[in-house]
């Protein structure tokens, strides 16, 4: 399991620190699909950052019991001046998995045909997005961390997005932010709302949605 | 990560480490030199051109004076010294931006882009040393050096020196954009006072006493004595800039500590 105990998250701005995140206290177990809900801005990505372990909080604990993936969303996690296929390497490399094996997978499951060899920086959004999701599913994770991703692109690309990820891993444990509400109604068993910093967690999906229709009032 | 003991963590940690370095050498190479003409071998073939050229000017400019001293080894050294510790902390200033990105990756730790980049950094400037040392002595423009490993262990203090020092300004400069605008004046600055240019031997006492406060100036004496040692008088101490590099790095990994903690992935 994942644990995330009191966490504190400062930035630094121009006009001092400001808070983040404020005491969130969150757990993620073997198998639980958890959508994360929040206006823009509310920190739901410093969040997913922080589950994943690529930002530090400023106090508080994260316990990882599991594997965890990156933040799965459309932007980062990629060198863009370089190319898809090089961008596929280097995070093989530093998963450990070899590049060689996956790379037809990520061909067909990316649909880039000839574009895979180009500089990521010419693609767009779409074309990233399915890259970045390819990519993704070539390291198997206990938990998948997944920031909007799934929300862009056309209908033939959720299809796939669903499949590999509903079905082939079913089993596992996912984390998903979105303001898409039908999309987390759909997919998720369990909702919390991110509200000025704080995360109410919620057992009933419905009323999570009660509460962030509410909030967003 | 939970594990026993420090060593049973430590163990679990170093196959990580070491997948992670080599993933950002490989991308550090491609980015930066690509797959375009000679490709990877500017790595030595750019700081092998700057010391060709210097060793050059030196050489014909040298000549005049009628000293008994190898000009082209002085040169050789001098100027490969330069290029070790000066380039590395270039290099490594301004360095984590651009690989913000592969932050999203948990073990892509802002030491380890710096390290990557410092790897790359020491190996060219090895390279280039050696490739030029082997050119010169089989034409026999040099002599071999009198003491190869004096050689190498002077040159590795410098390589130390020249990390920590990039270490520390990378820290840094993450925190105020001033490092890097005074870093380039410094350098410039810095480098008739490395020893590059002159032998400690020939200057007067007091700015010897000086002089020896700047520990590039330690490393280059004891390059040049294990190289032509026999003629000339050399003045180092070698635990003067271990000292320092000692202390530096520690400040260094203290800095990175903070700024690795505070760093935001885009």
């Amino acid at each position: 399991m994942i644990r995330l105990e009191n966490i504190n998250k400062f930035y630094h701005t121009r006009r001092g620190a400001r808070q983040i995140l404020n005491s969130v206290n969150l757990s993620i177990e073997h198998g639980d699909k958890i959508g994360i809900l929040g206006r823009n801005g509310a920190g739901k990505s410093t969040l997913i950052r922080i589950i994943s372990g690529a930002e530090q909080p400023s106090d508080g604990r994260v316990h990882r019991g599991m594997s965890a993936s990156w933040p799965i969303a459309y932007t980062g996690a990629f060198q863009s001046a370089l190319t898809g296929i090089d961008n596929l390497r280097f995070i093989c490399r530093i998963y450990g998995v070899d590049p060689k094996s996956r790379i037809d997978f990520v061909q067909q499951f990316s649909d880039l045909g000839e574009y895979l060899y180009e500089p990521i920086n010419t693609y767009s959004a779409g074309m990233r997005a399915r890259l970045g999701f390819a990519v993704s599913m070539s390291i198997e994770f206990d938990c998948f961390l997944i920031d909007e991703v799934v929300s862009v692109g056309d209908s033939r690309f959720h299809e796939k997005c669903r499949v590999e990820l509903f079905e082939k891993r079913a089993d596992r444990a996912l984390v998903i932010v979105s303001h898409d509400a039908g999309y987390i109604r759909e997919h998720c068993t369990r909702a919390a709302v991110l509200v000025q910093g704080q995360l109410h967690n919620f057992d009933e999906i419905d009323q999570a949605f009660e509460f962030y229709e509410s909030s967003m009032r | 990560m939970a594990a026993d003991s420090t060593f049973a963590s430590l163990r679990a940690a170093w196959p990580i480490q070491r997948r992670v370095l080599g993933a950002l050498l490989m991308r550090e190479v491609l980015t930066r030199y690509g797959r375009h003409n000679i490709g990877f071998l500017w790595l030595f073939v750019e700081p092998m051109l700057f010391t060709l050229g210097v060793t050059a000017l030196w050489s014909l400019t040298g000549a005049s004076h009628g000293t008994s001293l190898p000009i082209v080894s002085f040169a050789l050294t001098g100027y490969s010294s330069v290029l070790l510790w000066r380039n590395m902390p270039s290099r490594s200033i301004g360095a984590v931006k651009p690989n913000l990105s592969l932050m999203y990756h948990r073990q892509v730790k802002v030491l380890d882009i710096l390290l990557a980049r410092l790897m790359l950094e020491g190996a060219g400037a090895t390279i280039s040393f050696t490739v030029l040392s082997l050119i010169f002595i089989s034409i026999e423009w040099i002599q071999p050096p009198e003491d190869l490993l004096l050689v190498i262990a002077g040159w590795a203090i410098l390589a130390w020196f020249g990390i920590s020092l990039a270490l520390l300004l990378a820290a840094l400069a993450e925190r105020s954009e001033i490092v890097d605008k005074l870093w380039h004046p410094a350098a410039y600055l810095i480098f008739p006072l490395s020893g590059a240019a002159f032998l400690v031997e020939i200057l007067p006492k007091n700015a010897q006493d000086f002089l020896l406060y700047v520990p590039m100036v330690h490393c280059t004496e004891m390059i040049r004595d294990g190289y032509f040692g026999s003629k000339f008088h050399a003045h180092y101490t070698p635990s003067y800039p271990i000292v320092i590099n000692a202390v530096l790095t520690l400040l260094a990994l203290a800095q990175l500590r903070k700024v690795s903690r505070e760093v935001i992935p885009e």
